[in-house]
């Protein structure tokens, strides 16, 4: 925001409040309350007016403020953010970020868990990344800025305070469409993004004490999918789990199966596995360690793939 | 009576009880002063398991809360519903569900993440807690819709914010209310803050109740700390609503003393003093020095009314804590009519996994 004045930042309580994750805590102390914006309580409005504003010259991160209230918005991110490049062309490109805290564990009221990313994955002409660590929000957000087009940039609530690391001070960039193989094996791969990914570490580790070497993939951008990154370690593995939060029906884990199906079927020693969340509404918070996948559940998983 | 005498757009607004406890007669609604006494203690105990929730919260014994404290007075305008007419809530309405006859114990068990909690009794006509602000106004114009449809003299009643009122989806509902002239009430409860948001930023206008005359029906402001005035709008209202004059919409205003759940720490917004200077216009203490005065109020009584409210509390909180929790199915249990075969095997799938690391649930 100190290098680009056309940074402007707007959401329900992200300037006096900080955000209700702290997120953007002290920015309007320090920008003022024309680029740290309070909006109303209105997210179709926030969008919409975020995109009239990147029409308009300025560079909008908007924040939509529990991603279950991301569907208010879904005509302005889908039919409006996602299909103006190409209702105008190319002309407007619409460098616009919108930042959503996303999925469940931290036992928070309804809508207030879910993992709806399949919407904006199946949505043309929409960036969707999910950091995993603090290095890749930075990296990720300053690509996502840099864009000029559309970027949801979902944040793992669970993690927001769960994982402390270095972050460079440099001008870190991680590149939009890149997946990541974040620990190198070679029975099996396991892919996961955002909070999963320490649940897959973990499971990957267990399998280790069993004699098993799993390849972990941090998928960190979910649109466009590096789904080549998968293919290649497949290729080398034989083995596939895909992890995520999200149901199973139509979740990322059914288009990494197809490509991967598609593209190395004859590399494939089992059969793929997704462990994932159900097809079912994401329950109350009493209920919500047995939807969540967790490390055990990768484990049972990886298992079933490495028996065969 | 009030909706005609007391014009939003020309700053008018309606209070019959003054904060010193002075009652204005000749704006007296339909209330007893015996049940005017027997409200306040309905308050009391509104109060109470209120705050009962924060503490249960405190000590992990509850899961996030939106507290109702400070719009006692504005919660109990869900009194002068009739037993047939629908109540819509959002997620800040304990002392309105609790009034209308939902037991505490539901609320409670809601909020400890025990969603059986909200298999509210059916004849108290609420729907299940709303968590999306603004969604709920649409449905009570369906409701009501459904009510003149099938000639029934119900209404249906909004419960909202003045967060909420700035969603499409409020504005959505009032237009299509008026187009169609249902029996719906708008319950405007504007407690100022909208998390962190002041009423002033949430929209430019004077008032949210002035918006009624852009969709063609009548809006009333009212002290949404006054019962009275609380009680009378909601009177005129509903018998209007009822009778076939179409929707209306009442502004309350009021004051979270609160935080908005919590989670959330108001000192990031507002000051004590600001809290301070809106203390001695609660809801409660206006009704005791009314009730003082006319002698139906002492503080030996006001320590029964308190022992008795400490004790249906109490009673609340042991009920929702000695319900076993749901099973894991009850995660599939009832996302369609019948399950399909796949999602039986999801079903399957974990519960077999479950019983593979000892024990099919909670521990």
């Amino acid at each position: 925001m100190a290098r680009n004045d056309r940074i402007i930042m707007l959401g329900e309580d992200v300037g006096r409040e900080g955000g209700v994750f702290r997120v953007t805590d002290g920015l309007q102390a320090k920008y003022g309350n024309q680029r740290v914006v309070d909006t109303p309580l209105a997210e179709s409005g926030i969008v919409g007016t975020a995109l009239g504003l990147a029409a308009g010259g300025m560079l909008p991160v908007a924040e939509i403020q529990f991603e279950g209230f991301i569907h208010l918005a879904l005509d302005q991110i889908c039919n409006q953010l996602g299909r103006m490049r190409t209702r105008s062309r190319g002309r407007y490109g619409l460098g616009v970020v919108i930042r959503v805290p996303w999925g469940g564990g931290i036992h928070a009221p309804e809508l207030h868990s879910d993992s709806p990313e399949t919407l904006l994955v199946h949505t043309p002409g929409l960036t969707v990344v999910t950091p995993s660590n603090p290095g890749d929000a930075k990296g990720l957000m300053l690509c996502a800025l840099r864009l000029g087009e559309p970027v949801i940039f979902c944040e793992p609530k669970r993690i927001y305070r769960a994982i402390k690391a270095e972050v460079p001070e440099t001008d870190y960039t991680v590149p939009i469409g890149r997946a990541q193989v974040a620990r190198e094996g070679k029975d099996l791969t396991i892919v996961a993004w955002g909070a999963m990914l320490r649940e897959a570490w973990e499971a990957a580790d267990e399998l280790q004490a069993e004699g098993a070497s799993a390849e972990v993939i941090d998928l960190r951008t979910l649109s466009p999918m590096d789904s080549e990154a998968v293919v290649e370690s497949v290729r080398k593995t034989g083995r596939l789990v895909i992890a995520h939060e999200a149901p199973r029906t139509l979740g990322l884990g059914a288009e990494l199966a197809a490509r991967v199906a598609e593209e190395a079927l004859a590399s494939l020693l089992a059969p793929i596995e997704r462990v994932t969340g159900f097809d079912a509404v994401m329950p109350l918070a009493q209920l919500e360690e047995f939807y969540l996948p967790d490390h055990r559940r990768i484990i049972a998983g990886a298992r079933k793939v490495l028996s065969y | 009576m009030y909706f005609e005498r007391f014009d939003p757009m020309r700053g008018e607004s309606l209070q019959v009880l003054g904060p010193e406890g002075r009652l204005q007669e000749d704006l007296r609604p339909d209330l007893s002063d015996q049940r005017i006494r027997e409200l306040y203690e309905r308050m009391s105990v509104m109060r109470l398991a209120d705050r009962t929730a924060m503490n249960l919260q405190r000590e992990g014994r509850l899961g996030t809360y939106a507290p109702v404290y400070g719009q006692e007075a504005a919660q109990t305008s869900a009194a002068f519903l009739e037993p047939l007419d629908w109540l819509v809530p959002s997620y800040r309405e304990t002392g309105a569900l609790f009034i209308r006859g939902v037991p505490l114990a539901n609320i409670y068990r809601y909020w400890m993440g025990d969603e059986r909690g909200m298999l509210f009794p059916e004849a108290t006509r609420v729907l299940p807690i709303q968590i999306v602000v603004g969604a709920q106004p649409l449905h009570a114009v369906g409701l009501a819709w459904a009510m003149k449809l099938q000639g029934e003299p119900s209404v249906a009643v909004a419960y909202f914010g003045d967060g909420a009122s700035s969603q499409g989806d409020v504005h959505e509902a009032m237009n299509f209310a008026g187009v169609f002239k249902t029996p719906t009430v708008f319950v405007c409860q504007n407690n100022q803050f909208a998390i962190s948001l002041p009423r002033s930023q949430q929209t430019a206008a004077a008032t949210i109740a002035q918006r009624a005359s852009s969709y063609g029906f009548p809006g009333l402001l009212v002290d949404g700390n006054d019962l009275l005035a609380v009680a009378g709008a909601m009177q005129e209202a509903l018998a209007d609503a009822r009778s076939g004059r179409g929707p209306r919409l009442i502004e309350m205003l009021t004051y979270r003393f609160g935080p908005h759940t919590t989670s959330d720490d108001p000192s990031k917004y507002r000051t004590d003093v600001e809290l301070e200077k809106h203390k001695p216009f609660d809801p409660l203490l206006r009704l005791r020095r009314y009730l003082k005065g006319k002698g139906l109020w002492t503080e030996s009584e006001e320590t029964g009314i308190m022992a008795r409210s400490q004790a249906e509390v109490n009673e609340a909180v042991r009920q929702a804590e000695a319900v076993i929790p749901a099973p894991p199915s009850d995660i599939f249990a009832y996302t369609c009519r019948r399950m399909p075969p796949y999602l039986a095997r999801q079903q399957d799938e974990l519960l077999a996994f479950l019983k593979s690391r000892g024990g099919a649930g909670h521990g």
